[in-house]
């Protein structure tokens, strides 16, 4: 089996001939074909389509020649639109929906000779932290089988994980971008609200939704950004303000930059292997120069209900275009109201049909203001606290999920209990902001609730915030973390 | 915090075109009531004068030329309309049951 590996090493070796399209598009379908029995990663394999684009590729080296991801394969989460191929949002209602087009980031893939293999299990419409809302099946942790990977972009990181492609993206409502990368063990940035087009991703929440890349390492994640960027007609919340050069901001150099930590938030919660991982990784920024700073985020404790408020809200009214008269899946009846109910009963999931009642209930008459108006103003003043902290510092870390992976169907009977492992991911999306994780270590192996398959621990992530439009400052203290660690460069057993 | 009952899960199901299955409505009525006595804790907030966001990056308006472009096909679109012996796809219509008697 060829060894699957980073952006930049495909990329590099497709443009100088050393690799072919082809053999990167096939080592890519073989790893797929060996290990997604066991991981269930992917709701489709395009296989015939990847292999045809590869091939293409590999004809007309000359056009490809300057793209920035020739020839690297990539997976899509299935809420992503794509031409020709089913998008399901891993639910029933969509199950055999086929756009007539494709997302915007797709189009922009395409043109950057990127190659897409198939389509990634998911939470339903991407409502989930851990993948356990899918209507084909949970996805698995490739460092414990029996282990959630996170959600709701679940099946995006474990390709990336388990090095079926080297690159993949999901989105990011609440959290579902970074908190699989940080239960899996891999690199997983969430753009600033409007910095990714978001045409042709299936609505959940409208003001918070953001597409984004998973990838070994931040070079990956600042070549795909620097691809899938930029204003779009198509999405008039898509940010006129020019695309940076995320991959020259890849310095190592973080000397005097100031990273603050909200300790007050962090002082209890916090798993403690994540807390001492934590304050390792503190160091190491200290040890590059990078001064930290005690900062307050007054607000950010609320953020959970605020964000379950918000969300479902939108959901809501997103949700209520799958009607069973234009897509989708349809009870036939005599009936148009009941044809609506029984298409929407038999089509959406629990956890769906949860969210869309309390959108439902949170925006109805006698409701409004006591919920969604006072949700909408706390988050004025979340927004506000990371307005404070900025004129402070330059960036905010904290951990990615105050929780290690847990077993899948530990937690499914408690929503509120789910929903509050959510508390250091959604603040970023209420306040636009962009945000990335990065692996920062493992748990202890030797607990007897822990470990995955007796070997090591489970991946613990480092989360940092940055201002609006700043990626090129977290992709930069990113990249300069891992140069002085090696937990970026772990493999899960099952990958080795 | 009023409890969320199962009269108030079948009103909003109803608002909402679900139509919800017995163990679903009691389930509901306990799930949602826990995550609305979550969300309880706003009220201790002083929002006073403080105005709502309803997006986090101020938005800005984008303007456009009022020039006419190619919509999707309607064959193409038409493609996806749920199938069976009474829902033809031809003739460039979704059907419904009948609406007007």
């Amino acid at each position: 089996m060829t060894e699957v590996t980073s952006v930049s090493e495909t990329r590099d070796a497709v443009r100088s001939g050393a690799l072919s399209a082809v053999d990167a598009c096939r080592a890519a379908l073989e790893r797929i074909e060996s290990l997604d029995a066991r991981l269930n990663a992917f709701n489709t394999v395009s296989a015939d389509r990847a292999l045809a684009r590869a091939a293409e590729i590999d004809q007309d080296r000359s056009r490809v020649s300057a793209a920035p991801l020739a020839g690297v394969p990539i997976a899509l989460k299935d809420n992503i639109c794509t031409r020709g191929v089913r998008t399901t949002a891993s639910s029933r209602i969509l199950e055999t929906f086929v756009p007539p087009y494709d997302a915007t980031v797709v189009e922009r893939l395409n043109g950057a000779g990127a190659v897409i293999v198939g389509k990634t299990n998911c939470d339903e419409f991407a409502m989930g932290s851990s993948n356990e809302n899918s209507a084909f099946g949970p996805v698995r942790n490739p460092w414990a089988l029996d282990r959630i990977p996170g959600g709701s972009s679940g099946g995006s990181a474990v390709a990336v994980a388990a090095a079926m492609t080297p690159l993949a993206l999901g989105s990011d409502t609440g959290g579902s971008i970074r908190q699989p990368a940080a239960m899996c063990g891999i690199v997983g940035l969430k753009p600033t609200y409007g910095r990714v087009s978001r045409y042709g991703l299936l609505a959940f929440g409208s003001s918070l939704d953001q597409i984004g890349p998973f990838g070994r390492r931040a070079r990956d994640c600042a070549i795909a950004l620097g691809v899938i960027a930029g204003a779009d007609k198509a999405d008039s919340t898509s940010g006129a303000r020019a695309v940076d050069d995320y991959e020259a901001a890849l310095t190592g150099e973080i000397q005097g930059l100031r990273v603050g930590v909200p300790s007050r938030m962090l002082a209890s919660g916090v798993d403690s292997d994540i807390s001492r991982a934590l304050s390792a990784a503190l160091d190491v920024l200290r040890g590059r120069g990078a001064t930290i700073v005690d900062i307050d985020l007054p607000h950010a404790k609320y953020a959970i209900s605020v964000y379950y408020m918000v969300a479902t809200a939108e959901a809501s009214s997103n949700l209520a275009r799958y009607d069973g008269v234009r897509y989708g899946l349809r009870s036939v009846e005599d009936d148009l109201g009941l044809m609506y109910a029984r298409s929407r009963e038999k089509g959406f999931g629990a956890e769906v049909k949860r969210r869309i009642m309390l959108g439902t209930y949170v925006l109805s008459a006698g409701y409004y203001d006591a919920y969604y108006l006072k949700a909408q103003q706390v988050r004025t003043l979340i927004r506000r606290d990371y307005d404070d902290a900025f004129r402070e510092v330059d960036v905010v870390a904290m951990p990615t999920s105050p929780i290690p992976p847990f077993k899948i169907g530990e937690k499914t009977a408690d929503p509120l209990q789910m929903y509050l492992a959510d508390v250091f991911t959604v603040s970023a999306n209420l306040a636009g902001l962009p945000a990335i994780s990065v692996p920062c270590g493992f748990t202890q192996s030797s607990s007897p609730t822990r470990g995955g398959a007796g070997e090591g621990g489970l991946p613990i992530g480092l989360q940092f915030t940055g201002r609006a439009f700043d990626e090129r400052t977290l992709l930069r203290v990113a990249d300069a973390y891992e140069r002085d660690t090696e937990w970026w460069k772990q493999q899960p057993p099952i990958a080795r | 915090m009023p409890e969320f009952t199962k009269e108030q899960v079948l009103a909003v199901a109803a608002l909402a075109n679900l139509e919800l299955e017995p163990a679903e409505v009691e389930l509901f009525a306990r799930q949602l009531g826990d995550v609305l006595a979550h969300a309880e804790e706003l009220r201790q907030i002083d929002t006073t004068g403080v105005s709502p966001t309803a997006y986090g990056v101020a938005p800005h308006t984008v303007d456009r030329e009022d020039i006419v472009v190619p919509s999707l096909p309607i064959a193409d679109v038409l493609a996806n309309a749920p199938e069976g012996e009474q829902l033809p796809r031809d003739g460039g219509f979704f059907k419904v049951p009948r609406v007007i008697g």
